[in-house]
């Protein structure tokens, strides 16, 4: 942690595209609706959301490839898609194949010219895991190895701003692992990095700054810490053979539900519903307590929030 | 330490405000590396280049050689035909189905999303396909050369092969157009759809003067046929159309086909 801090202080975390007021319908439905945000450099910027919350559409909005309504929406002081923009970033968006009959050190050699300063190959190579497969054609590499492919091609030319679009889909722990590491030295390196997500362990392990969407409106913004703590409820888990009804009317117990043998109270001050818990049942199975983590934090506010 | 870093912060980022735009030469190599591997992901693909090259040799093989009687003039009508036909399918597939099945499989988006040229991509392909329209040319020649009593001066093979390379470029613009609208599941079907039945009723399988009437006025509508006609035209054997109007013919179809790819184009790109 401290040595995070010192990081960020070298590097000046600095605006380098931003959307403000960003709205965008498709055949009359909102799928993005006044959207603000600021992306900084070295730092990592995580959008989550479900299916259909417009994740996305707001990558497309930022790399140009689709118009916003209404909204200012600058990439670098520019109009995103202009060629000066995309000098300065790398994408990995979701792609069913590549060009098979190509090698991998190929496609990396080829993306390495589209760009002003390409990242040295040997450098694209390592941040990607993909020493061992250079000569290898993509025909004949795994979703998660594919996966390591495109995010090698993303940041080919030396990006100061990178999109990552569901980038650990199809990954094994270990390449995953890899991954983040990747992400994480190229944001130690100054690189402002947009990542969308559905596993929140990524975001929180990654992210500087998360973005909950919920049908195209921002419900939450902040630090995955900041997040955790907007809901600062406690997780009573235990077993028991009692109706739920009779937890229900515990103090501050805010939500009860039961997973196979296992009941679950959700409560806003630990302190006043456990005495009379533990009362009521003096001889409780398998008792522990928790604080929400990120998962609880996302599944309660998208299910509250915004509407 | 501290200043050590900010100041050589600074001095990145001075560098890449000031080097955002790329030299010429830097430039010419995108084009350079494109073709190349556009080359390269072609030739190494069997189920494209393996059918863009040996299907006319073979057809004229059968046509040209085995079902005809040593007759000169009928093998030097059919090399200038098969040799249309050979230049037309890397321009329709390289374009039509490999462009489909690229954008279908979202490889197309990556590319977009960098900053690629456009050009570059169209560029490569062309070059690629006249490539191949080369080695068509080359494999009908080597049938021609060993089986049958063709024979034509070295001008002759010259101004012949100018003629089919370079008229492969309104085809190239038919597939890319195609290429734009198919989806990439269908697109070869089509494309094969286009090709084989166009091809005939140009009369580059068997002579034109061998179809019906209304067939032959038919294939007047068709720019395969005006093709065929000036490379016939090399060894004295077209059916007499002048050289202007078979160059009208395909200019105009070569206009009507790079505005259809427009259209596609832009009925694809930022909504």
């Amino acid at each position: 942690m401290q040595l995070e801090n010192t990081c960020e202080q070298n590097i000046h975390p600095s605006v380098i595209a931003s959307a403000y007021g960003l709205t965008k319908s498709f055949a009359g439905k909102k799928a993005l609706d006044n959207i603000d945000l600021e992306i900084k450099s070295g730092q990592v910027f995580a959008i989550l959301g479900a299916n259909g919350a417009g994740k996305t559409t707001l990558i497309n909005i930022f790399l140009g490839r689709l118009n916003a309504d209404q909204g200012d929406v600058s990439v670098f002081g520019v109009r995103p898609g202009s060629l000066q923009a995309k000098r300065q970033s790398g994408a990995m968006l979701q792609v069913a194949n590549l060009p098979e009959t190509l090698k991998i050190k190929e496609h990396i050699q080829l993306f390495q010219s589209y760009y002003p300063h390409p990242m040295d190959y040997q450098k694209v190579i390592n941040y990607a895991g993909l020493q061992h497969m250079q000569n290898r054609y993509s025909k004949k590499l795994s979703g998660g190895e594919k996966q390591r492919l495109l995010f090698a091609l993303s940041i080919c030319g030396n990006p100061k701003l990178l999109f990552l679009d569901e980038p650990s889909v199809g990954m094994d722990v270990e390449a995953r692992q890899g991954l983040w590491q990747g992400i994480r030295d190229l944001r130690a390196a100054g690189t402002g990095i947009v990542l969308t997500t559905h596993y929140l362990e990524e975001a929180d392990n990654l992210a500087d700054n998360i973005v909950l969407l919920k049908q195209g409106a921002i419900i939450r913004q902040g630090s995955s810490d900041d997040i955790k703590a907007s809901i600062s409820h406690t997780i009573i888990r235990f077993s028991s053979d009692k109706k739920l009804q009779e937890f229900e009317q515990l103090p501050a117990v805010i939500n009860v539900k039961k997973s196979g043998k296992f009941i679950q109270l959700q409560t806003e001050n630990v302190n006043q519903t456990l005495p009379p818990l533990l009362s009521a049942n003096p001889n409780l199975q398998n008792l522990s307590v928790s604080s929400a983590g990120l998962e609880e934090a996302f599944l309660q506010l998208n299910n509250s929030g915004g509407e | 330490m501290f200043d050590i870093k900010l100041a050589q912060t600074m001095k990145t980022s001075q560098t890449m405000n000031n080097s955002l735009t790329m030299n010429i030469m830097q430039t010419l190599n995108i084009y350079r590396l494109e073709s190349k591997f556009e080359w390269l992901k072609s030739i190494r693909n069997p189920s494209f280049a393996l059918p863009a090259i040996l299907f006319p040799a073979l057809f004229y093989m059968f046509f040209g050689v085995l079902m005809n009687q040593h007759d000169p003039q009928a093998a030097t009508y059919l090399l200038c035909s098969y040799g249309t036909f050979g230049i037309i399918g890397p321009a329709l597939f390289s374009f039509g189905a490999g462009l489909a099945i690229e954008r279908g499989q979202g490889w197309l988006d990556i590319k977009d999303a960098s900053p690629m040229p456009g050009a570059a991509h169209i560029v490569s392909r062309l070059l690629v396909s006249m490539a191949f329209s080369v080695m068509v040319l080359m494999s009908l020649g080597l049938v021609a050369f060993i089986f049958t009593d063709v024979s034509l001066s070295l001008s002759q093979v010259l101004t012949l092969s100018t003629i089919l390379v370079f008229g492969g470029l309104p085809f190239c613009l038919l597939g890319l157009t195609l290429g734009l609208l198919l989806k990439a599941e269908s697109a070869p079907a089509v494309v094969n759809l286009v090709y084989l039945p166009m091809s005939f009723l140009s009369g580059l399988w068997i002579p034109i003067s061998m179809l019906p009437d209304f067939l032959q006025s038919f294939a007047e509508f068709l720019p395969p046929y005006h093709l065929s006609q000036l490379a016939l035209k090399v060894v004295a054997l077209d059916s007499g159309g002048s050289v202007a109007k078979h160059l009208a013919i395909l200019a105009l179809s070569t206009v009507i086909f790079f505005v259809l790819a427009i259209v596609a184009f832009n009925k694809k790109s930022v909504r």
